[in-house]
């Protein structure tokens, strides 16, 4: 499982053949979210782009996650084009909900690392509403290390486990 | 030493049996507990720096006897604090006359003696007697009674009893722990005696539970649960196992820690953005005050044993430090400085001592900080040592450790000298939390 996870972050940094990370048996792995958005030029909502968050098609269930390096808990400049997508599609849809939810890496205490979490999950909130989300639309949580999605302990385990995810409410 | 099921003797304690008399594996008899049954190793390291020499007697030649007589022994050996010497086949009951003189001879400044006999309505009478060899006097004689489960906690009074006639300290044996077990994808909070015997499960979940906390009195604990997707604060009644919510706002709701009246929790809530500390009314919920107003994090508050203070984790100086302010809210001080990560404040119940979690290099160690004198000591070596807690008496510390990849529940004596691992060879335990004495 370890190897390949940290085959699939090699291979998602790598920018290619993402669709590889379906093999690892993790729903909605995130490989996705490293560095495949592209969309910093604005081009999120081009032409026959599905804005459906619901929509297993579309780039909103897809790329959901941002992750943070090490100690940090500012949004990296690769992810800021996926939170501004799901910014606009918020902004357009007052009534839509979503839930972000911080997760750090297992090292340090519980409740420190829920902290932790919840600082991540409100980086993305931050950024949401100065991009026009309204504040009742979202509801930033924190699992800590509470609920890792890879469970080994290596480096690469880690850096999937700092991460903030954008769920949308139904 | 007759221990019992189950038992696992590892070459490297042997090694360090020839090294030190002091050194030694337990496993204690009548494992009880239903659902919760759990196998359980012991294994113990280091001396204390005073080691009283007594003798226990089997109390009179029956298993239960012996059973009673063997969980006294592993009590007062887990503290570091007795040598054991040997009463082997002293077939003393009650009544026996006490030949002091010999008892001296073979090294015992105290022996514990006794007899269990069972009455025709299947009750069971306990009586004991604690022999002071060198003043050739008496230090206790009492009589309990109580049925085949009782047993084991009325060994523990007895042990708690021996305890404080020796050592004129309290004794902790007949208290209780919390701690989380994780076994798969299910998460217990279970409620142990002190030696991690007896096991009862409080709370079965699929979703995670951290932050166990005991009410002053004992009869309730407030832990945050998972449950609902996100985390909530509960009090759980352990006698009637009802619980109910008392912190579910929008975000975070965690770090429960009681007010030592027991009439508010302090917990730490993301309502108004990042973690900052709160405080509830314990029964209801209701009564929310904001005790903190800070950019960054507030979290862990833990109320000094006077009430006056809270101690509390924030990293407001760039990196997680243990500071201290009123209890109503005010103006923070430092307390701790050595180190870039200083997590998890517990105070001592005579508030002289701060225990807390530490970073070195590496390497998360619980350490002990004298408040009058600020010295600390690091009691343990890591790697990854958490969620530290005092026993009632002050004189042990209950922490989370990992060995071999596994969560274990270990203790080490205040003063670093002697430790002790349990481990649950079907789970991980995880957030354990000493009780406090029984009321």
């Amino acid at each position: 499982m370890r190897s390949r996870i940290a085959k699939c972050l090699t291979v998602a940094a790598l920018a290619a053949a993402l669709a590889a990370c379906s093999s690892v048996d993790l729903d909605d792995k995130a490989g996705a979210g490293q560095g495949g958005v592209g969309q910093g030029s604005g081009g999120a909502a081009s032409t026959g782009e599905i804005l459906d968050p619901f929509n297993p098609q579309s780039v909103l269930a897809q790329q959901r996650s941002v992750y943070f390096e090490f100690d940090s808990y500012t949004i990296p400049e690769q992810y800021r084009g996926l939170v501004e997508t799901h910014a606009r599609y918020l902004a357009g849809h007052a009534q839509q909900r979503v839930t972000i939810e911080g997760n750090t890496d297992e090292r340090g205490g519980a409740e420190y690392n829920l902290a932790l979490g919840q600082r991540r999950a409100d980086a993305v909130r931050r950024m949401m509403t100065l991009l026009g989300v309204g504040d009742a639309q979202i509801e930033t949580i924190s699992f800590g290390k509470e609920k890792p999605k890879a469970t080994g302990s290596t480096e690469a385990d880690w850096a999937e486990n700092r991460r903030a995810d954008i769920v949308y409410q139904r | 030493m007759t221990p019992a099921t189950p038992l696992s003797l590892p070459n490297r304690v042997r090694a360090l049996q020839r090294l030190a008399a002091a050194v030694l594996l337990l496993a204690a008899a009548m494992l009880a507990a239903q659902s919760a049954r759990a196998q359980l190793r012991v294994d113990i390291s280091g001396t204390g720096a005073q080691q009283f020499p007594i003798a226990i007697a089997d109390f009179s030649d029956d298993p239960n006897g012996r059973g009673i007589a063997e969980v006294i022994r592993a009590d007062l050996t887990r503290t570091g604090q007795f040598r054991l010497i040997s009463a082997a086949n002293s077939g003393l009951t009650i009544d026996s006359a006490i030949d002091h003189d010999q008892w001296r001879a073979r090294g015992a400044d105290t022996l514990a003696y006794g007899t269990v006999t069972q009455g025709g309505d299947g009750a069971y009478e306990i009586r004991y007697r604690l022999a002071d060899t060198v003043q050739r006097g008496q230090l206790d004689d009492i009589a309990f009674s109580g049925n085949q489960a009782q047993l084991r906690r009325i060994a523990h009074q007895i042990a708690d009893r021996i305890y404080e006639k020796i050592t004129g300290v309290r004794g902790v044996f007949s208290t209780r722990i919390a701690y989380v077990l994780k076994r798969g994808s299910t998460y217990e909070l279970q409620i142990a005696d002190s030696d991690g015997q007896n096991a009862q499960v409080a709370l079965r979940s699929r979703e995670p539970i951290i932050s166990p906390s005991w009410s002053p009195d004992g009869s309730r604990l407030a832990y945050v649960s998972f449950e609902s997707g996100k985390p909530v604060v509960y009090v759980h009644n352990l006698a009637s196992s009802q619980r109910s919510p008392v912190a579910n706002y929008k975000g975070n709701n965690s770090a429960p820690a009681w007010s030592p009246d027991g009439s508010r929790l302090a917990v730490v809530l993301t309502r108004d953005g990042l973690s900052q500390i709160y405080s509830v009314n314990a029964a209801d919920g209701g009564g929310l005050q904001r005790l903190t107003r800070s950019p960054l994090i507030d979290t862990e508050p833990f109320y000094s044993p006077d009430g006056a203070s809270i101690y509390f984790t924030s990293d407001r100086s760039g990196s997680p430090q243990i500071y201290r302010m009123p209890a109503g809210g005010g103006d923070p001080a430092r307390v701790t400085y050595n180190g870039s990560y200083n997590i998890s404040p517990r105070i001592s119940p005579d508030g002289s001592t701060l225990l807390y979690v530490s970073r070195r290099d590496g390497s998360f160690r619980i350490a002990a900080l004298n408040l009058s004198s600020g010295s600390e000591n690091l009691l343990t070596d890591g790697p990854d040592d958490q969620s530290p807690s005092f026993a009632p008496n002050g004189m042990q510390v209950l922490y989370a450790a990992v060995q071999n990849g596994r969560s274990v529940l270990a203790g080490v004596s205040s003063d670093g000298r002697v430790r002790q691992t349990l481990s649950v060879l079907n789970g991980e335990v995880r957030e354990p939390t000493w009780g406090p004495f029984n009321q």
